[in-house]
């Protein structure tokens, strides 16, 4: 019989393996031509979405960052929807009208990725405000990239979390690089978690390894949102695999230090665990399988998925 | 009816849409124990509480934002702008979600939020707070944009507006907030995105909003003691903009011209301009003309800054020049 911290580690641990998937389909589409414009891939980070959101409830927010995939699939989205957006198909979450750096569901509380680094920080606070406001108890997280915390709307959201004592966790995804520039060319301090302190905000800094880590330290801040209506600002330390986004050539760092970082990897982390205890090769090949199944079927589905019509164009410019 | 203050007639609007709706509220800098910068919101805090009439510190992108995201799930928060000039600073915020969330989610979510406050020159406040954001805001879609001149309009359109499912470019006027005008009893409510016939005249239309009208209708009168009788248009709304009565007007008079507080290049004026060429080409009997602020920053100097708008005076030469044609 599993334990049931191993069957809560086997579901985190199948949301990640789905996520790196997913993301890894997304990459061959894009290689085939099937997907356009930008494709940010939230490869070698799963944990931290998984992690995070596994301390949330269904009713609580989630606003994220261009690199959403990761984001809209740990909050509940269907690959179905994730992927047909990718594809720009109007079966797509955002009906082919968003892509990849825009994903929503409003059923599953997903409020957006969003393009301009930073700029989503501030509607994090407000989705805040409105849970004081109306007194739900719900809590937001809001996901952003090292690269944000040099920009002013990451402040102002901060300042004002703390200031009116908003029920938001913000995550800083710390994967060392702002695009291709490394955290010691962006900030003069290597922890950004250390920006809470001028807003008298609680604060925490910990590695992405281990998902029930994650999970269990962005409780602690989910609590502290929900019981206490305090915001925190949490910096988690992870890395990308892959390019900034598609396009990336990779110039600014060497193949060595990926190959040392995937030793850290999260997955096979987890992966190693539920070996420990007891999981074996049979479970893992139908894990993979399973997930092979669920992939397939989202890149088919957006594969024969029809186009969105010219009519919407215009269509949700005004309710 | 009743005259009030055009302040005081968007107070009323404001305080009525509070007690109406409990998810409205109102936030900015001074709104609350300050009684407003402007005196717009005196008396609300004390009346709606602390927790609906909220002070800001000075960080527009921080708070239009964190309106943007209340309005997407489920609030309808006011926001007010000291002026229209610090909403720069904000104009990401207006630019890259308000109006475009909806889009980006397939019409998942929708953002029901008003920005407000005093637009374009007020008196002799230098470069940096004189500006006219009309045309900046009514280029973008996913916005509306409303410039009301009357008290009436004023309570009317901000109604309308903060009960509106999208957001609402809210452009008010420093030199306006003192006036005094009718405003009707009870519930009154203007519709967004229809525009009045304030004046009659066969003799030549004159289309315009905001601030420009008390100038626009004193021309016409001086020009009426001429003989030449003008029709008047207030747009009211800059997007979405209804000219049916401009084109209707233009089809009796031939002629037109557009009187804009803001910079001549591109612009609202500019917008009316291309339609009327468009709709009414076989009617009009000389080009559509424009008085317009000039081309250029606005300097400090009384004298100087009274000759970069348009005044009676520019309205009377630009009136004579299209029936010069």
């Amino acid at each position: 019989m599993a334990s049931e911290v191993s069957d809560e580690l086997g579901a985190l641990h199948r949301q990640m393996v789905l996520i790196r998937r997913f993301e890894e389909a997304a990459a061959k589409a894009y290689s085939q031509g099937k997907i356009g414009g930008f494709l940010h891939l939230y490869i070698g980070q799963e944990a931290s979405a998984v992690g995070a959101l596994a301390a949330l409830r269904e009713t609580d927010y989630v606003v994220g960052t261009y690199r959403d995939h990761g984001i809209g699939l740990a909050k509940g989205m269907t690959p179905r929807a994730c992927m047909a957006e990718l594809f720009g198909k109007v079966t797509g979450c955002s009906k082919g009208l968003g892509g990849s750096m825009h994903y929503f569901d409003a059923d599953k509380r997903m409020l957006g990725g969003y393009g301009i680094v930073g700029g989503h920080v501030p509607l994090a606070a407000g989705v805040a405000f409105k849970a004081k406001y109306k007194n739900t108890g719900e809590v937001t997280v809001c996901f952003l990239g090292d690269g944000a915390v040099s920009i002013g709307d990451f402040h102002e959201a901060l300042s004002l979390a703390a200031l009116w004592k908003l029920p938001l966790v913000t995550i800083v995804e710390n994967n060392e690089y702002s695009m291709g520039t490394p955290l010691s060319r962006t900030m003069s301090v290597p922890d950004s978690s250390q920006k809470a302190l001028a807003y008298g905000m609680a604060r925490d800094r910990f590695h992405a390894h281990d998902v029930l880590e994650v999970k269990a330290r962005v409780g602690e801040a989910v609590k502290r949102a929900r019981e206490s209506s305090l915001p925190t600002l949490i910096e988690i330390q992870t890395y990308r695999y892959r390019g900034h986004s598609m396009s990336d050539p990779g110039k600014y760092r060497s193949a060595e230090e990926i190959e040392a970082r995937k030793k850290d990897d999260c997955v096979l982390r987890a992966e190693a665990a539920l070996r420990a205890q007891g999981r074996d090769d049979a479970y893992f090949a139908a894990l993979e399988a399973e997930i092979e199944a669920i992939v397939e079927d989202a890149v088919r589905f957006a594969d024969e998925s029809a186009e969105p019509g010219e009519e919407l164009i215009e269509a949700y410019t005004y309710a | 009816m009743r005259k009030l203050r055009y302040r005081e007639a968007l107070r009323e609007a404001i305080a009525e849409e509070m007690e109406r709706d409990p998810n409205v509220f109102l936030m900015g800098e001074e709104v609350g124990y300050y009684q407003g910068a402007y005196k717009v919101t005196e008396g609300l805090l004390e009346r709606f509480g602390a927790e609906r009439v909220v002070d800001a510190p000075i960080a527009e992108s921080g708070f239009a934002g964190l309106g943007i995201g209340a309005a997407m799930v489920g609030l309808r928060p006011i926001i007010e702008f000291m002026t229209w000039n610090f909403s720069a600073v904000a104009f990401d915020q207006i630019l890259n979600n308000a109006a475009k969330v909806r889009q980006m989610s397939g019409g998942q979510f929708t953002c029901p939020i008003v920005f407000r406050g005093p637009n374009g020159v007020a008196r002799q406040t230098g470069a940096q707070h004189s500006q006219s954001f009309d045309a900046i805001y009514a280029y973008i879609p996913g916005v509306k944009v409303v410039a009301p001149a009357t008290p009436a309009d004023a309570k009317g359109l901000l109604k309308s507006a903060i009960r509106d499912e999208n957001p609402v470019i809210f452009l008010e006027d420093e030199r306006l907030y003192g006036v005094t005008g009718e405003v009707p009893d009870g519930e009154h409510l203007v519709p967004i995105g229809v525009s009045n016939l304030v004046r009659q005249g066969a003799t030549a239309t004159v289309v315009t909003w905001g601030k420009m009208l008390p100038a626009v209708l004193a021309a016409a009168e001086t020009l009426g003691r001429e003989g030449v009788e003008c029709a008047v248009i207030d747009l009211r709304s800059l997007r979405p903009l209804d000219l049916a009565p401009v084109y209707a007007s233009v089809a009796e008079t031939g002629r037109a011209l557009v009187v804009q507080e803001g910079w001549p290049y591109g612009g609202v004026g500019a917008e009316v301009v291309d339609r009327l060429q468009r709709e009414c080409f076989a009617q009009l009997r000389a080009p559509v003309l424009r008085v317009t602020g000039r081309d250029a920053s606005m300097p400090y100097n009384k004298h100087l800054e009274d000759l970069s708008i348009p005044s009676a005076e520019t309205v009377v030469r630009g009136v004579r020049a299209v029936l010069a044609y």
